[in-house]
């Protein structure tokens, strides 16, 4: 797809400025001349509403605190690993875990685009979208981790994972304390969606969330 | 190309605005328009890669002016007619032209939750061993390709460390413009903070990101 001078991008301007008639008229375009299934939209719409979410991901690392042979596989082959819950496919294909430790704090942006791990995390929320958290993650990941309010220790080391292959990184968050006599589901309800980006750290039973 | 895209590192983009329990969609085009775009590429006239491209090519105002999904619906529009999936004219009056022929959709609306389970395997096998391992020390080239790359400016002639070989996959900067897939050896490599961003460095810290054989060279 090499550039064409020809090609006229001013056109952009001229779409119209409610993306919702534009999207309909496109869809119904579409499904008449049989390009797509309008029950299959329907279908991925569900999937990305449903099945898919930061749930999955809360039961994987949920089983990496409570199980250290799983943690094992986790960290050394993730996609396996994850597989093992049955959570595979579309942009979760090839799968990095990377652990928080006391002196490793992990966060996951994609300044290029948008990627991130659909089957664990579902789809992404605005703000790991938004051109600001994409130019600011990689450049001043301590002073976006204050505005999400984490203050991290200067002797914690910011490692950020710019995905820009198609490779998708899920940050093992650190297991709070005051946890030690609970259940992988009662572990997984601890576990957010910002914990296994980076931008959060697990709250201990009972804190504010 | 050394578009608006590619943001790493830039400032004045705004605040994070970050939104308690958000709706996986905030209106229903904008679910319509995910599954629009993953089912007309059901047809396989595009790759993921050149899926990325397209919105790359948006103009930089527009881009930065559209929200998340308008830029996906504004290039979905524009790779359906690259790709001659539909006709501008068709677009325009969102009725397909008159004689048209009714093509038979790829994937049927039971067979969809399989099919993005599944996913696909970017991961290819390489005869050629790889040029580094891990703590190889490494620098970025100082190229500016006008079509699609995965090389984000702000690493390009910095040093870093080989952290981790992924192994063999396609690459990007041939597959987008629909030559090859011409996989190539993948690597993780670590940037620490004062390489990329110097007296700005804000504290211990490394920036990782996933790069292709090519764009590398020995430091």
């Amino acid at each position: 797809m090499a550039h064409d001078p020809s090609h006229d991008h001013g056109r952009h301007s001229d779409v119209p400025s409610d993306p919702a008639l534009r999207a309909k008229s496109l869809e119904s375009l579409l499904v008449e001349k049989g390009l797509v299934d309008p029950a299959a939209l329907d279908a991925v719409v569900e999937y990305y509403e449903r099945k898919v979410g930061p749930r999955n991901g809360a039961r994987v690392v949920a089983r990496a605190w409570s199980d250290p042979a799983y943690r094992a596989r986790l960290l050394t082959d993730a996609s396996a690993a994850i597989a093992e819950f049955g959570y595979t496919g579309r942009q979760g294909e090839h799968m990095v875990a990377v652990e928080n430790t006391a002196t490793v704090h992990n966060l996951v942006v994609c300044t290029l685009c948008s990627c991130y791990p659909l089957p664990v995390l579902g789809l992404p929320p605005v703000w790991y979208k938004s051109d600001a958290y994409r130019s600011r993650a990689v450049a001043d990941p301590r002073g976006v981790l204050k505005e999400f309010g984490l203050a991290l220790a200067a002797e914690v080391e910011v490692r950020v994972w710019d995905s820009t292959a198609e490779i998708r990184y899920l940050v093992l968050p650190e297991r709070p304390p005051g946890t030690e006599g609970l259940s992988e589901p009662q572990l997984a309800e601890l576990v957010t969606r910002d914990a296994m980006i980076g931008v959060a750290q697990v709250a201990p039973p009972g804190a504010p969330r | 190309m050394n578009g608006i895209h590619d943001m790493g590192g830039m400032e004045g983009l705004g605040r994070i605005v970050h939104e308690r329990d958000e709706p996986v969609f905030h209106a229903p085009w904008e679910g319509r328009v995910l599954a629009a775009t993953v089912a007309a590429g059901w047809w396989k006239r595009w790759n993921t890669d050149a899926g990325r491209h397209e919105r790359e090519l948006l103009p930089p105002a527009d881009y930065l002016r559209m929200s998340y999904y308008e830029r996906w619906l504004a290039a979905l529009e524009e790779i359906l007619v690259r790709t001659g999936l539909v006709t501008r004219a068709e677009i325009e009056t969102g009725r397909p032209a008159p004689g048209a022929a009714r093509a038979e959709p790829p994937v049927q609306g039971g067979q969809a939750a399989a099919v993005l389970d599944r996913g696909s395997n970017y991961r290819r096998p390489l005869d050629a061993p790889p040029r580094f391992r891990p703590g190889s020390r490494v620098r970025v080239r100082n190229a500016h390709p006008s079509g699609h790359t995965r090389m984000p400016r702000y690493v390009r002639g910095h040093a870093g460390t080989v952290h981790m070989h992924h192994g063999g996959y396609v690459y990007p900067d041939t597959n987008a413009h629909f030559r090859g897939e011409d996989p190539r050896h993948l690597y993780s490599v670590r940037f620490e903070a004062a390489e990329l961003w110097g007296e700005s460095a804000t504290g211990r810290g490394a920036v990782y990101v996933d790069l292709w054989e090519p764009y590398l060279e020995p430091a």
